[in-house]
């Protein structure tokens, strides 16, 4: 099978689309707190702790959607803290973040280890099932990656479009792209940055942890440590190289998977075989690394991105 | 609330925050520990215990400490600059593999000539690793923060590649493990009989002498210039960009002393689970001790103590290891938060 098969076959395309999901919940969820000004490196963190949160509700007996509810609470509980100490104490968030990070995952295995002390294998739970959409799932190759995806799934592209119509088209989104470009005006039309910002934190936190808990409820049916393997800094690059746009983020979040997906069909090839399999997983770094420096010179910053802002001060 | 700047911070003020939020991680510590169903006071008596109660507890956190002073001096360095290098690990990589390819008998030489070379050959090789993202930032802008994280994957899996690869030991029973070390590239012992190897003795002399560099030469105040405000800095005729390569040289260099000094003083060859996180951690000291070199060798042994004290705890009472990492999480936020509590204070509108 050659490259040009992969690209045709409709499990290929139905693989990345499922490879993206994860990555769309979360880049969104680091995009609206970047827009607000802030950046949010818990988001590594938060995915752990949102994969766990999400599968052990559901393991404990909740319903699927409670999982994702509680998922999003205790994603929303670690932004609460990102935000407390990165917006009114305007503290560095590099180390409040990476600190969020380290303080969320190694919660999430404590809480883990106590819950289940003595499995040697994670328990398995039943995860979402795919939702076939009557007639257009029969659509050849995009039918089944596009219409034939699990509810996570469609929930995140339904998403990309809520967050892109509330950023641009509503009072609200409008001041938040404020308070991350130019905050002293939001403060001067008498609207709090203070909670602005603290609002994007607690809700982008809340969908880096539903991204987390796609991964424990959707994708797979368990949770296993080192499962979010660097996914979080990766959702970092693509807001980046989306240039902060919802639309640009999901077609890069597709466009990732797609090569992450060609990947691992590359690696069962027969030219897969020579090359050593620790190649093909630096692939997904190594692309996130180049669309960072393809993307660097026309990015839009946010202008007040790290940028605190105490009230008063000029 | 609006943050207010105090002129004259009395004594309270500037012990009680830092105080509090010592305390304040004890009491989350025991909060756990007795959600686990331990005792708090008997967990937190075996953590202490565990680390320093006994010559052996003691040279085993000496032994810990030892990584965590070099990658936590690389993070104060770079940090200082505002170059935010979350690299650390992947630089230790680059160091241990370099003592490990020259140290297996590449160079016939006598420990007194071989050990300096390797000890630099380690430090070029990390200098060289934060090189890219550092060119990458100074060049095209490239948020060092990310790229250096996504380093830490790409070289962890190059690394496991060469183990699996040339680099595999033929000895090693399929493990992916290299080679072991010459005893000639073995860093001995300080005291004789004492399971304390040079490298802790190399790790304040470093400390020394970043201490030395920061304060005392053109190098470190142009690095503090570029931290403090790099516009001004530029203004001022610092050449910014210069100054950012040479501290990523810098820190790159230290963080791979960790490598170097693991493989050559501890371990004796390079295997995948050689550094539990230490780059990260590094991150944690650097903090701690408010990115001052002198600081990050008393801050890398309290992060050091906590480590070897869990473990020890965590063997005998069984509440589980992470409690060190949920502690140091904690003890790092609570404490930029008390660092800035003792200069400012908080006003209500």
């Amino acid at each position: 099978m050659d490259l040009f098969d992969i690209l045709l076959s409709a499990s290929f395309w139905a693989a990345a689309i499922r490879i993206a999901s994860p990555l769309i919940f979360a880049t969104l969820g680091e995009l609206i707190c970047e827009r607000a000004g802030v950046l949010n490196l818990g988001i590594e963190g938060i995915m752990v702790a949102g994969a766990f949160a999400g599968w052990m509700a559901v393991y404990s007996g909740a319903g699927l959607w409670t999982g994702v509810a509680v998922a999003m609470a205790v994603g929303m509980l670690f932004g609460l803290v990102h935000s407390l100490l990165t917006v009114p104490f305007g503290l560095s968030q590099h180390v409040v973040g990476l600190g969020v990070t380290l303080l969320a995952t190694s919660s999430t295995y404590y809480a883990y280890r106590l819950a289940l002390p003595e499995v040697t294998s994670p328990p398995k739970i039943a995860a979402f099932k795919p939702w076939e959409i009557p007639l257009l799932s029969d659509i050849p190759l995009i039918g089944p990656a596009l219409f034939s995806q699990t509810p996570l799934t469609y929930l995140a592209f339904v998403l990309v479009g809520v967050v892109s119509v509330v950023l641009y088209r509503t009072p609200l989104g409008l001041a938040l792209r404020a308070a991350g470009e130019n905050p002293a005006a939001v403060a001067a039309q008498g609207l709090s940055v203070t909670g602005l910002r603290m609002g994007a934190v607690i809700v982008g936190s809340g969908l880096m942890a539903v991204g987390g808990a796609f991964l424990t409820m959707s994708a797979f049916d368990s949770f296993f440590f080192e499962m979010v393997n660097g996914r979080g800094w990766i959702c970092i690059a693509l807001v980046v190289f989306g240039a902060w746009k919802p639309g640009k983020a999901l077609l890069g979040a597709v466009l990732f998977a797609a090569f992450d997906a060609a990947q691992i069909r590359v690696q069962q090839t027969s030219l897969g075989a020579d090359i050593p399999y620790q190649i093909f997983l630096m692939t997904p770094y190594v692309l996130s690394i180049l669309a960072l420096i393809a993307m660097s010179r026309r990015a839009e910053v946010p202008a007040a991105l790290m940028v605190p802002f105490n009230k008063g001060e000029r | 609330m609006r943050l207010e700047p105090i002129a004259n911070p009395g004594f309270a003020r500037s012990t009680l925050p830092p105080v509090l939020a010592i305390a304040t991680t004890v009491v989350v510590a025991s909060a756990l520990a007795m959600l686990a169903g331990a005792n708090p006071f008997a967990v937190l008596g075996l953590i202490l215990k565990g680390a320093a109660g006994s010559k052996f507890a003691l040279l085993e956190t000496l032994n810990r400490a030892t990584p965590l002073i070099f990658t936590g001096l690389a993070v104060a360095v770079a940090f200082r600059a505002r170059f935010w290098n979350i690299g650390a690990e992947a630089q230790l990589y680059a160091g241990a593999l370099m003592t490990v390819v020259l140290g297996t008998g590449a160079l016939p030489w006598e420990a007194g000539a071989l050990l300096p070379v390797l000890a630099l050959a380690a430090m070029l090789a990390g200098a060289l690793v934060l090189l890219v993202p550092a060119i990458l930032k100074v060049r095209f802008g490239v948020d060092e923060v990310v790229t250096t994280l996504l380093f830490n994957f790409i070289f962890l899996l190059f690394i496991s590649l060469l183990l699996e690869g040339p680099l595999k030991d033929p000895m090693g029973m399929g493990w992916p493990k290299s080679e072991r070390v010459v005893a000639e590239a073995r860093l001995p012992r300080i005291v004789e009989g004492l399971r304390l190897h040079w490298g802790f003795a190399l790790a304040l002399i470093a400390a020394g002498v970043v201490w030395v560099i920061e304060r005392r030469s053109t190098l470190g105040y142009e690095m503090r210039a570029v931290g403090l405000n790099r516009e001004a800095a530029r203004f001022a005729g610092i050449p910014v960009n210069a100054v950012l390569i040479k501290t990523a040289l810098l820190s790159g260099g230290l963080a791979a002393l960790a490598g170097f000094s693991e493989v050559a003083g501890l371990k004796g060859s390079l295997t995948l689970d050689l550094s539990p996180g230490f780059g990260y951690t590094g991150i944690i000291v650097a903090m701690l001790a408010l990115l001052n070199p002198l600081a990050v060798v008393a801050a890398a042994l309290f992060v050091a103590g906590i480590f070897v004290g869990a473990d020890s705890m965590s063997r005998a009472v069984g509440v589980p290891t992470y409690l060190a990492d949920i502690m140091l999480a904690t003890a790092l936020l609570l404490m930029v938060l008390a660092i800035l509590l003792t200069r400012f204070r908080v006003v209500r509108e």
